[in-house]
């Protein structure tokens, strides 16, 4: 099997693994957009705030272990494009209550029917808009 | 939940981010970029990331339903479900725009600003701003 695949899997069932914990354990969904969202404002801020500072430290982690490459094509995206990418993915997560962590893993993990249609949409929009960039560019 | 809890989570979800190849938004275009089937150049090794998180996930929100109550003893919260409404649908689309604009989804975003700080913060407070402005109230 290909190094990309394997390390997918791999990486993918830890993701998978602590989506399944936080609610088996805690009843807590590992969305990253609500945990972000209420972090910033709302009740009970501090379990998320936590859970924030973890995925940072694992970013600062990775780039010790792995090197820069971990976030390749990061620093070549025009900043303008950066921020502009930002702000619609934040009002569109925060407007379908979820992302590729909420909706994609814990929604479709336990067959969520608001899932089942949020994914096949934002996977739609995003590998379009790609086309059309491609064709633009 | 106790606070290191919640931090080991956010680190173990980061590191599984971080091995997939979900923080290099090079690797997520050139999964979202379906038109590179076309040349051979397609990078089909992200869906992989979904599969093994989602067979990990799925049995453990299998046995917290059976169970119905989370190992903590706390009740399961009943999750917000306003049906397959306009926002569902229209914020995930937004969001899908975003995202292939990029390739930056939420839990990347966060773990990439320990990567790298600059240029990652440029998505990352838009990101915050988008995740306010689209709530509910």
């Amino acid at each position: 099997m290909q190094p990309a695949i394997v390390s997918a899997l791999a990486g993918g069932a830890l993701i998978g693994l602590v989506s399944g914990l936080l609610w088996l354990v805690h009843g807590r969904i590992a969305g990253i957009t609500g945990i972000a969202r209420v972090a910033l404002r709302g009740p009970d801020r501090d379990w998320r705030l936590a859970f924030v500072a973890g995925l940072i430290v694992a970013g600062v982690a990775a780039r010790a272990i792995a090197g820069a490459g971990v976030a390749a094509g990061l620093d070549t995206t025009p900043v303008l494009r950066l921020a502009l990418s930002g702000l619609l993915v934040g009002i569109g997560t925060s407007m379908a209550n979820g992302c590729t962590s909420g909706h994609g893993i814990c929604g479709l993990a336990r067959f969520s029917r608001r899932s089942l249609v949020a994914v096949p949409v934002f996977m739609g929009t995003a590998i379009a808009t790609v086309a059309l960039l491609r064709v633009w560019a | 939940m106790k606070l290191p809890h919640a931090f080991l989570a956010g680190l173990a979800f980061g590191a599984g981010l971080a091995v997939s190849g979900m923080t290099s938004p090079a690797r997520v275009l050139g999964f979202l970029d379906l038109g590179a089937i076309r040349t051979g150049h397609w990078d089909p090794s992200l869906a992989f990331v979904m599969i093994a998180a989602l067979a990990v996930a799925a049995p453990l929100f299998a046995l917290s339903r059976r169970r119905g109550r989370a190992l903590d003893g706390g009740i399961l919260p009943t999750l917000p479900t306003h049906g397959i409404d306009p926002r569902l649908i229209g914020g995930s689309a937004i969001f899908g725009l975003g995202w292939g604009l990029a390739g930056i989804c939420p839990g990347p975003a966060l773990v990439d600003l320990g990567v790298a700080p600059w240029p990652a913060v440029a998505f990352a407070v838009p990101l915050g701003i988008g995740l306010l402005l689209g709530r509910r109230d």
